[in-house]
This record gives structure tokens, sequence and C-alpha cells, in this order.
């Protein structure tokens, strides 16, 4: 979990009945706020299939506390931006954002949200960052689940942290210093695969 | 006491009302984000509606005349981003077409598997999302955990869980893996047990049946004359199926049933789907047994099918090879074609023009998606306020492949 | 298989046919313009033809040639079950006059098709009652799917951010970015020389 360690310090302290614990305001605040994060999904596109296989069983996102979708943008804390984002829909997505109350963090869910992917011509716009500030990016067209729950994670850290630098979610897994379990692992019968 | 409106006549008791103008989309969460209705109200009835479309144009074919022939299976994976195998072996018979080429037998049977796998990912999905909107959650996460068992057969197969780019004109990227048989085997065993459970739990559901009963009717007639096809036209009644009229791979030796609907509304459409993944699981185990263990998957072409890595990296001819279809890019005749082949929502027609250089000059693709979404006007028009959603629902509008 | 289409239509209209071909199959048939609706009208009444389907409409750019535009439509009959695809010659080289009948008096889906084939190509369709953009907004201007028009060519409808270095607002250099499961690796090509720092610099909101 990297630098997710030791970010709230609470001492309890023992009392006659029950313990108290003691931590600075906050980061009392940020951890309220990062296991807590009402979501708006603003779907438009293909990662909206990958979106709903997050949110359903078997990855399951509302296990950081990122559960409740709320569709009216001003009880929402987090936007999903979640697909391709084209010059059409840029005035809704900026008012969308504008909408939210602060505190008030983006997540841009795939490539095209993040800089427009391969669609690169007239219609789109190449990533929303040109629209509206983005908190985190992650990559993938589409992303797999894995990848966003560590966007997810990313972001409650940063939370945490009280940092608003946009960051990237990248691969765990270095391809270069561990190129036998890295992107060759694609297929998992491919050893026994014959060949073409 | 005398009453107070005794000499008010009956007109005069009815409230004045003006019509109301109310905009959903194109952020409302029905609306899959990328369609807005402008609708007209008198009461909760609309009078009028303007749908627009277009919250998704993301110039899919200004895009697909800047590569090569095969540079075009990516942007054909995301038009219809439920089921894109469907779309990546609809391009690439599009091609064959043109060049005139059939793939082995092998490769045909794997595609129709393949491809009625990415079926009923599709029609779960549809199916699942209508019922979430209409407040079954319990049906969606269902369906949606079986959608997850068939991307993790195609993530197998093609290394992707969903956007997959694994059709090639001529063939399929890789050939079918060891344990494909078995694994297809399970997974559409274990869907059927699902749908039988889904359909327990929502057709004894009296608030889901009145919802979706008699709502958003739509005539064959004009069904027809919007160029509706697919399950939404096999709904009202009509038994166009391009896959029995015009068999293409090998589904003309197979044998499977079309629904069809009766009532044309939204139920009928959701019980099209529901019966039409039955048939897939059909065709899946007839294709199978018949589907060859060992043999060719590519065309032996070296002009259209790229050469094996060892042999690029080898000799001398297969770098050549390589690199001229790499660099150049594949060649297809000059001319013009459209080839039709069955998708998720109906007849996938791919008008291709090539003027013989390795750039596509035009590539459309005839959306299905987009004439039935012109046609929900028509269903919506005389409707409560509220039946937009399921009548939405059961249309099953993809954004990428209206709007492209 | 159904030449008998062509014939049809031949014997018919005989000034209407500009030219025929029968390629992979598909049974073509070149209209003159003037002539695009009547020939339409008469294959979806006519019991031989019987094409209650438009299933495509679209248009292609030829920039050579001189009627530039060429607006393809094929029909489908269900009951017969055969096919054709019509086309129409219009437009001159400079895309300003581009018109054809609009067809969706007869089909429902031409409504749609004929819209976009507008916003796309530009092509005005007589008749039409509701010749509106449809997949673009209405500030747009030009054709994108026309030849001429540059692909990268973008009319936003927002102004972009004003900020110092906006196409490149996010870090994406190799340390940068994610704080957590960072990889400390170091790759040949990102050398820690002065340079490459400031190229990947991160823009916090204290430097705006």
């Amino acid at each position: 979990m990297g630098e997710l360690k030791g970010t709230t310090t609470s001492i309890l302290e023992p009392g006659q009945q029950s313990g108290f614990a003691t931590t600075k305001f906050e980061a009392l605040l940020a951890w309220a706020q990062k296991y807590s994060l009402f979501m708006n999904p603003f779907v438009t596109a293909c990662c909206g299939m990958e979106f709903m296989a997050v949110s359903s069983p078997r990855y399951d996102f509302s296990r950081f506390g990122s559960e409740a979708p709320r569709f009216s943008p001003r009880q929402s804390d987090l936007l999903w931006v979640v697909g391709t984002i084209v010059q059409r829909q840029a005035p809704i997505l900026k008012r969308i954002y504008e909408q939210m109350a602060e505190p008030k963090w983006v997540l841009a869910f795939g490539t095209c949200a993040s800089t427009g992917g391969f669609y690169d011509n007239y219609a789109c716009v190449a990533g929303i960052d040109k629209i509206i500030p983005c908190d985190v990016y992650v990559p993938g067209c589409p992303p797999r689940p894995e990848a966003v729950l560590d966007g997810l994670m990313l972001l409650q850290d940063k939370i945490q942290r009280g940092d608003r630098t946009p960051g990237i979610v990248k691969p765990r897994i270095d391809p270069v210093q561990q190129p036998d379990t890295a992107l060759v692992q694609l297929r998992r019968s491919r050893s026994s695969r014959p060949p073409v | 006491m005398e009453p107070l409106d005794q000499e008010l006549d009956a007109a005069e008791l009815e409230l004045p009302t003006e019509p109301m103008l109310l905009n959903v989309g194109p952020a409302h969460p029905a609306m899959h984000g990328t369609v807005r209705i402008v609708m007209e109200l008198s009461g909760e009835i609309i009078e009028r509606c303007d749908v627009q479309v277009g919250y998704l144009h993301r110039g899919f074919e200004k895009m697909c005349e800047r590569g090569t022939w095969t540079q075009v299976f990516p942007y054909v994976d995301r038009c219809n981003y439920v089921s894109p195998m469907l779309n990546n072996v609809g391009f690439a018979l599009a091609g064959e077409k043109m060049l005139g080429i059939t793939v082995p037998e092998r490769c045909q049977w794997y595609r129709m598997i393949l491809g009625e796998m990415a079926r009923i990912s599709d029609h779960l999905t549809c199916d699942g999302a209508m019922a979430m909107e209409l407040g079954a959650f319990t049906p969606f996460l269902w369906m949606i955990k079986c959608r997850e068992m068939v991307w993790e057969v195609m993530e197998e197969e093609t290394g992707a869980r969903m956007t997959h780019s694994f059709g090639r004109i001529g063939g399929m990227a890789a050939p079918p893996t060891d344990g494909f048989k078995d694994h297809v085997r399970a997974v559409v065993k274990h869907i059927m047990q699902v749908l039988d459970e889904v359909e327990r739990l929502l057709l004894g559901n009296r608030i889901f049946l009145d919802r979706l009963e008699n709502v958003g009717v739509i005539s064959a007639e004009d069904a027809i004359s919007l160029g509706w096809t697919g399950p939404c036209l096999r709904a009202a009644g009509v038994p166009y199926d391009v896959r029995k009229a015009h068999p293409y791979l090998k589904y003309g030796e197979v044998e499977f049933d079309v629904p069809v609907g009766s009532t044309s509304d939204s139920f009928d459409r959701f019980m099209v789907r529901i019966a039409e993944m039955r048939q897939s699981a059909r065709i899946i185990e007839q294709c199978l047994e018949r589907m060859p263990n060992k043999g060719p998957v590519n065309v032996d072409d070296p002009r259209i099918i790229l050469p094996p890595k060892e042999e690029v990296y080898s000799t001398i001819e297969g770098t050549i090879q390589h690199f001229k279809i790499v660099m150049e890019g594949l060649k297809l005749p000059a001319g013009e074609v459209y080839s039709y082949t069955e998708a998720g929502n109906g007849e996938l027609g791919f008008y291709l023009v090539s003027d013989g250089s390795g750039t596509p000059f035009r590539v459309r693709i005839r959306p299905p998606c987009f004439l039935v979404t012109a046609g929900l006007e028509r269903v919506i028009t005389g409707q409560m306020m509220a039946d937009v959603v399921p009548s939405f629902g059961s249309l099953n509008m993809i954004g990428g492949e209206c709007d492209r | 298989m159904s030449k008998a289409l062509i014939e049809l239509v031949k014997k018919n209209f005989p000034s209407a046919v500009l030219e025929t071909h029968s390629q992979l199959g598909d049974d073509t048939v070149v209209l003159a313009p003037g002539s695009w609706k009547q020939v339409a009208a008469f294959l979806l009444d006519n019991p031989q033809s019987d094409m209650n389907m438009l299933t495509d409409l679209t248009a292609v750019d030829f920039p050579d040639r001189d009627p530039r535009f060429e607006v393809v439509a094929h029909l489908y009959s269900l009951n017969r079950g055969h096919r054709l695809r019509i086309k129409a010659r219009i437009g001159d080289r400079d895309g300003e006059t581009v018109e054809l009948d609009s067809l969706s008096e007869l089909w429902g889906s031409a409504n749609w098709l004929e819209r976009e084939c507008f916003d796309m190509f530009g092509v005005k369709f007589l008749g039409h009652p509701d010749l509106r953009r449809i997949l673009l907004y209405p500030e747009f201007e030009g054709h994108p799917l026309r030849k001429d028009y540059p692909a990268e060519k973008i009319q936003p409808l927002l102004e972009y951010r004003d900020l110092p270095n906006i196409n490149k607002v996010a870090p994406f250099g190799p340390d940068e970015g994610m704080s957590f499961g960072r990889q400390t690796h170091k790759l040949g090509i990102y050398s820690d020389d002065e340079e490459q720092g400031s190229r990947n610099k991160i823009i916090t909101p204290a430097d705006n």
C-alpha cells in the first residue's frame, strides 16, 4: 500500500469507562471525507461498461466507501468522468462540475477522459483537463477494474494528505523490472497455445 | 348550504393548463449519458418531443479514413462497446467480401461462438440495466456477474475484457486456446441457470410487469418504415433476422429459432432478448460440437495475413511481407461493398468504398441503434412521462453506435 | 441474384438510369438526380420490388469528380428478401449547391439518415421537414466528412482553461503522479538532466 501508512495519528488514551482518541482535526476530516465519497457518475461511453463492472459484485467499489451514487451534482463530492467527452458535451460537463459543492474531486476514467485517446479529431475534447481540473487519471481503454480501484485508493490517499497535484495510476508491476510476469501474460494458456 | 360551483358549467371546472417544456438528459442517469429529450408535457402526457443525439459523436468515420484497413478494428470495437466481437466479425466479413475470400471452417465456427457470446453479453447488459432502471437491482447484479464470466472467456481468448480488436480481415488474431470449449460450456451453462432465476424473480413481479406491458407500443408498419431491425423489430412480430434470412458464416447449418413478440411493447422487447440468449446458447452448443480442434484459422494468403513472428525474425521473405502489410496496409481492391450481419441490436451494415490503396476511402457503418433511436419519438409521444425510462431502456440505445 | 431489379428500373425509367453494375453481388443503379424520388417511390410501391425498408442512406465525397458527391441509399425488401443500392451523383466542385429530393415522405428512417447526411456532408435534402444538424452542434461550421475538412480542426464550444502548458496539464513523467506503488526504476530515456526535469514539471495550484 506504499505511502498509505502513518497518515492519521490517533492515540487511544486510557479512560475510566471508554477510551478516547486524539487526532488532528484536518486528519479526522480528511479521514471522514475519503471514506464517504458520494459520487456522481458522468457516464458517456465505452468505459461505462467497465464502470458497471467496477460497481457490480465482483469488484465492488462500495468497499472503499464510494458506494452511494448521487445523480445530483449538488450532493456529490467525486465526479467520475467515464468515457469520451466530445465538444458538444463539454459545456454540460463544465456545468455539472460547477454545480458541485466544495470540496470536490474529479476522476478521469479511461484514456479518452484523460487525454482524448485515439479520437484525435474535430469532435472530441483531448482530455477533460482542458475544461475542468482533474485529480486522478486512470489510463486504459477501458481501464481494468483493478486499475480503477487503484485510482480510487490513490484519490483517497491524496485526500488524506491534502494533495491536489494531479496523479496518474500506473501499472503495479513494472514490466521493465519483471519481464516474466508483466504484459506478456495476457492470455492464461498462452504457453500451451500452438503456433499460428 | 348550496354548492359554490352551481353557476359554473363543466368547462369552467377544468384548470387552465399550459404545456410545460421538460428537458431530460444528456446527463440524466436513465438516458445513458448521451441522449437528450425535450418534451412538451400536458400534465403528465407527452404531447410532443424532440430526441437529440450526438453527445457521443467521436468522428468514427473520419478517423477510419486516416489509417489502414486493419486499423479500423479498434474503432469498430468502440462503436458497440457491449458486443464488440460482433462488430469485429461484421467488419472482417465486409473486408473479406470485398477481397472475395472465405476464412477456413475452424475460424467460422470460432467467430460464431465468440459472436454469440458477445450477443449474450449485450442482451444481459440491456435487460439488466432495464431492470435496474425500474428499481429491480438484484437481477442487474446477477446479470452483470454473468457478463463478467463472458468477459472472462473473452479475456482468455483475446487478451482484453471488452475492447478486443481481435478480428482480422482473413481470420482472427489468434487461434482458440486449449481450454476454450470447456470454458465456454461451463459459462453458458451457468448463464442459463441465472437466466431462469432472473425470470422467476422478475416475471412474478407485478410492478415490473405493469411498468412494461403495453408501454412503448409501436406498430409493425411503423417499425419497418423506420428501419428498425434486430430484437426491437422482432418484438413487433416481424421475424427478420439476418442470420436466418441471409445466412453468413455457418448460420445456415445450425438450428435455432427466431423469437418474435406479439404486442410490440417494452415487455416483448425484454422477453425477445431473454429468448435470444437461450437461442444463442443453442447455437454455441452446436458450434462447440462441430468446431474442429485442429486446422488453420487464417486464410493462407501472404498478402492478407501477417506471417508468424518466428518467420518475421528469421527469414527475409517474412520480414518483407510483414513490412508491406504493416506499412502500406492491406490492399482491398477498388470498388464498393455493402455487407450486413446481425449485431446485438439488429442489422449491422458496413458500406466500404476503396480506391485500391491501403487506406480506406470511406467506411460507413450502418448503425442499428441510430434508426431505433430515431423511432423513440414515435414510441413515447402520447405516453406518460414515467414510461419514457422503460421504453428507452428497452430500445437498448448504445451511444457509441448511435452517434459514432 | 436479382438482376431482375435492375431490369425493372431500367424498363420503367429508361432515361433515369445512368449506370448499373452488380459488383460483388450488390446490385446498383445510378440514377439521374431529378428522378431520385420518383424512382424510389416506384420501388417502394411496385409489388415486384416492394422495397419496404430503407436500411441506409449516406454519401461519399469524391473531391476529384465533377458531380462531387454520391448519395448512396440501400433498399431492402422484407417480404422478398432482395436488396438494391441506388445512387445519385450531385454537387459541384465547391460543394456550395448540393441538393437532392428528400425521401422522408416515403420511409420514416430517411428523416434521421438525411439529417445525418446533411450534417456530415452538407447535402441539402429538398422537402425534408426538419433539416437540422443531428450529430454535431448548431454552432459547428462546415461538414466534417468532406475530404477538404481537416480531421483535427476543432471548434470548441467552451474556451479551454487558461493555464500555462494546457496541453500538458498532468505530470506525465515516469516518476511523477502516482504516489503509492510508485516505481523507482530509472529508464535510460529519462535521465536526470535539467531539461527533462522542467519538461515534466508538476503544475500545482501555487504555480498558477
